[in-house]
Formats: C-alpha cells, structure tokens, sequence
C-alpha cells in the first residue's frame, strides 16, 4: 500500500486536490447562493432567508435536500440521450474550467512533494487559451438542454442564448488580447507576473490602467457569457417561462445552476488575474505591514461574529454563531502568530478578496439593473463591444511598438 | 508487442478509439443532432492528439474553433431548420454499396502500406519549438505572410458575398 502510495505520489496528490477543490467549489456555490439572496434582499429593504439556522446559514443545504428529493420528470417526446447529456456537460465544463485556475504562485512542501494550490501547476503554457476553449464548449450546455427537450419554450430560450454566447464570445476573447500583448504569454503565471514589474507601484503597476478598456469589454462580454443579469435572456422568465432550462427539474436543474454559479466564480478568477493582479497585494512591496491585513480583518469579524452570537434570539444561534465567530478570529490569530503561514497566505488571500469583490459586483449588478431588450443586445455586443475591444488591441500593439523602437527601456 | 503500456501510449490508444467511434457514429446515426455531437467528439479527440504530440497551441485552437466556433454554428443551424430524422430514399440506399466497396478498397490501403512498412513506424516525434506560439506564428507572419494574407483576403471575399446573398434574399 505505502509502495502505491509512493510510486503514484503525483496522482494521488492529484486526486485528492481534485476531490477537495470539488467540496470547497461546490459549498461556495452554496454558499454563494445564500449571499445572493442575503443581498439582493438587503438592496430590496428585505431579509432574505432567516429562518434555516442562524441568518438563514443553513438555506443552502435545505435546498440542496429539496432539489435531490424533488420528483424528476422527463419530458415525453424528449432525445434522451442528449437531454440527460445536456446538464452534464455544462456543469463538467464549468468545474473544469475552474481546476485550471491558479490560487498562489508558491507550493506548500507536504510528505516531500511540492503541492501547489489549483489542480494544475501555475505554469500552464497555454493557460488562458485552455480557459477560453473550455467557455467555447460550454455553448452546448445551453444550446442542447434548450433542443433536447422538445418544447418550444426551451428551444426559443436555447437558440437565444447560443446566439448571444456566440456573439458575445468575439467581444470576450479580443478584449484580453491587449492583456496578452502586454505580457506576452498565455501564461497565466507569467500574466500575473507581468503586472509586478515594479514592486514599488502596487496597485498602480496593474493591468487595469492602461487596459481599462479592455477591462471593460471583457467584463460585460464575461457577464454575458454566463447568462446573469443584465443579460439574463437566456432564461427571461416573463417571456420564456424559464428558458433552456424550462423542463429540468430536481438535480438536472441544480447542475444548471451550479455550472452557473460556477463559471460566476471563474469569470471573477479570470478577471482578477487578467486586469487586477491576480495573487498581488494593492500596496508597494516596501509596505510589510500590510501583510497583518489578513489578521487585521478576520479578527475583528469573528469578535463581531461572537458578540452578534450572544444577542441572537434562537437558542441554536447563540451556540453556532460564537463557534463560527471562534473559528474565524483563531484563524487570524494563527496568522499572526506564524509568521511563515502569513507569508505564504499573502498571495491566496489577495486572489480570494478580488474574487469576492467579483462576485459582490455580480450579485450588486442583479439587483440593480434591468434586462436588456434582445435587439439591444445584440446591437450592444456587435456594434459597441467588438469594436471597442479591436480599437483596444490596435492602440495597445501600437504603443508597444512605439515603446519598442524608441525604448522607454 | 513488446512494447511497454507507458502512461501516453494508453493516451493515446483512448483518444485514438474516441475519434474512431466518432466518425463511425457520425455517418451511423439518423439524426443530424447526434452526427453534429459524434463530430465534436472527433474534433475534441483530435485536440487531444495533438497535445499529446506537446503541440499545445494547435490543441487550444483546435477546440477553439473546431469543437467551439464551427459546431456551434452547424448544431445551431440544425436547431434553427428543425431537421428531423434523415430519409432514406431508394437512391441512397443504393449509394450504400459503391460506398462500402471504396472503405473496403481504402481500408485494404492502409492496411498494405502499413504492412510493408512495419519496421519503419514509430512513435511521431515531439513537436517541439515548431508548434510552440512562437514558432507558428513566426511561420504565419514571416515564413508565409503572403498566403496567409491572401486566405484571409478570400474569407473576407465568401463573408461579403454571403452578406450580398442574404440581403437579396430579403428585398
């Protein structure tokens, strides 16, 4: 067993890497779920789920239970195999799109082997191709789920959505070729490296400056390539019932929505990576303090967490929240106390913060704004986008060129 | 066979089988669905290959717009026209048995060439520098910039014809 062990070290560890970014994936998903309403409710003057546990904490969970119990009817009349195909496929690519993220440059050093965090090494040579032919896939997802079930409202919904991830997908991939001229690699390493030419400029020396164009186009092309608002066509429940995904019910509809959900969080990953850094910290390298930032947040949170605990009016609240509460200020506390995990946790934590913003910004859009009209959109992806995101191209190898031959260098 | 089972030889036999029972599924099914989905998995095997021969560039665009762009545009239009299952008339059944005697007579081909020449195949060498980003695009920009740009020029030719046609078509 242990000769196994040590012979397949790299698949092992692989496997392992693989089943857990799958649980941490899929609880954020829930998780994210449970945010989304909390603040959506909030930007509404409601409270959102409250009932299941302690401010609605345990909601996820009761609504996994109900989509796994709910009945599941197929659809009479309905191509089987590609129906069942469907849901499958837009949930495989989803997850698989997210195991070629990066989550830190530096492995950790376990049983001998180095482990990096992400299933794959950082140095992925043609790493952000990779990314954009697994979202080039994931049209089918959609566009098969909405044919399959041989109703008029999912095909109607189905060849909407193909149409506008088609579209939407030129806009997306010209929008970072500016990023890619600038680093010169498809290496999302080396992407991220790139924006860390000068230390001392922090949050300055980022992608976003001279690329906010770029930035722009390619983050609502993203938007719409996931189908969320204000591009949430797809599945306009005024005109199209639910659109592709009208008659999936029970766990085909969760995977749906947990591909959903799924490539919200790729789409932030990309876009911190891409124009924001990625893993490195806003403030010049000179500034060590800020690596107790960490430290400095969850501390408080979890102090916030335990008092919020005591006061809450159930009596489970009382004993869960100051647990949770614990947890999250000993977890700051351990940072501050190891200086080596700090180090090491630098990197992750600026990644995940980013993400979450990310993600805030999401869930803020879908309580803000309306839907575009369907003639509006295409007209906005083809005829505002697409030409930004060329113009953006032209200008960044132009200024290269010039930079180049007259060396600011 | 004395050749050892190493990790991207059973790769490589995987995706190999994969694109074959694709193709074959492509001619076999009825419907136009499936054969479009029978390609894509052709298309996808083949990215495969490719980045088991270490050409990870021609891999990514492979799926890109082979598996991405171009079958979505073949199941969408599939999907648009509502085609149902193929009819078979007399004619094609009958265009079945000088169609059975070519795959026999190509298949006997290969077959032969292989034959006779066992003792030459090997493995196909790693791509290399060649099919890196840099390699390909210093052939397509510097090595045959003039037939690049003009395929490019006649793609553009077939778009605005096609533009032409279906503005027509409307009025």
């Amino acid at each position: 067993m242990t000769s196994f062990l040590s012979s397949n070290a790299e698949l092992v560890i692989t496997v392992v890497k693989i089943a857990l970014l799958l649980f941490i994936v899929l609880t954020v998903n829930a998780y994210l779920t449970w945010f989304e309403r909390k603040v959506v409710a909030h930007i509404q003057s409601r409270w959102g789920p409250h009932r299941v546990g302690p401010h609605g904490l345990l909601q996820p969970l009761a609504d996994g239970l109900k989509f796994l119990f709910k009945e599941d009817p197929t659809p009479a009349g309905a191509d089987k195999f590609v129906y069942y195909l469907a849901p499958l496929l837009a949930l495989a690519l989803a997850l698989t799109s997210i195991a070629l993220i990066p989550f830190g440059p530096q492995p950790i050093r376990l049983f001998g082997h180095d482990i990096y965090l992400g299933i794959v090494s950082p140095d992925v040579n043609i790493g952000i191709l990779a990314l954009f032919a697994i979202t080039a896939m994931g049209v089918y997802g959609v566009a098969l789920a909405g044919w399959s079930s041989n109703s008029k409202y999912p095909l109607l919904g189905g060849l909407r959505s193909s149409a506008q991830m088609i579209s939407y997908e030129l806009a997306l991939t010209m929008s970072v070729v500016g990023v890619l001229l600038m680093a010169g690699s498809f290496n999302l390493k080396q992407i991220i490296e790139a924006q860390a030419h000068h230390p001392e400029r922090g949050i300055f020396g980022w992608n976003v400056w001279p690329q906010i164009l770029g930035f722009f186009c390619f983050f609502v092309a993203a938007v719409a390539e996931t189908n969320r608002v204000p591009f949430d066509l797809p599945e306009a429940e005024s005109e199209l019932v639910a659109g592709f995904h009208t008659e999936y019910a029970s766990f085909k509809f969760a995977m749906f929505f947990i591909a959903e959900y799924t490539s919200m969080i790729t789409v932030s990953c990309l876009c911190s990576i891409l124009f924001f850094g990625g893993w490195l910290s806003p403030f010049p390298a000179s500034w060590t303090f800020t690596h107790y930032l960490p430290s400095v947040i969850l501390i408080p949170f979890g102090l916030w967490v335990i008092l919020d605990g005591f006061r809450y009016e159930t009596m489970f609240g009382r004993i869960i929240l100051p647990g949770v509460g614990t947890a999250i200020a000993g977890l700051g506390a351990v940072f501050v106390l190891l200086p080596n995990v700090n180090e090491f946790i630098q990197a992750p934590f600026w990644l995940l913060s980013k993400i979450f913003v990310f993600l805030f910004v999401y869930v803020w859009m879908r309580g803000t704004l309306p839907r575009f009209r369907y003639d509006q959109l295409m007209a906005f992806g083809w005829k505002l986008l697409l030409p930004l995101s060329i113009v953006n191209v032209i200008v960044t190898s132009f200024v290269i060129l010039v930079r180049m031959t007259w060396g600011a260098k | 066979m004395g050749r050892e089972m190493t990790a991207p030889l059973v790769v490589f036999f995987v995706l190999a089988a994969l694109a074959v029972i694709g193709a074959v599924s492509l001619i076999l099914q009825k419907h136009p669905i499936h054969s479009a989905l029978s390609l894509i998995v052709v298309m996808v095997a083949l990215a495969g290959l490719y980045l088991l021969l270490g050409a990870e560039f021609v891999a990514a665009v492979q799926i890109i717009v082979y598996g991405g762009a171009i079958m979505v545009l073949f199941v969408f239009v599939i999907m648009l026209l509502n085609a149902g299952v193929e009819e078979h008339t007399n004619l094609s059944k009958m265009a079945g048995a000088p169609g059975l005697l070519l795959v026999v007579a190509l298949a006997g081909f290969v077959a032969a060439t292989i034959a006779k020449s066992a003792e030459s195949v090997h493995a196909a060498p790693q791509t290399g520098e060649l099919a890196s980003t840099l390699g390909i695009s210093n052939m397509i920009f510097k090595d045959f910039v003039y037939p690049f740009e003009l395929t490019s020029f006649l793609i553009l030719v077939a778009v605005l014809g096609a533009t032409v046609l279906a503005q027509r078509e409307k009025s």
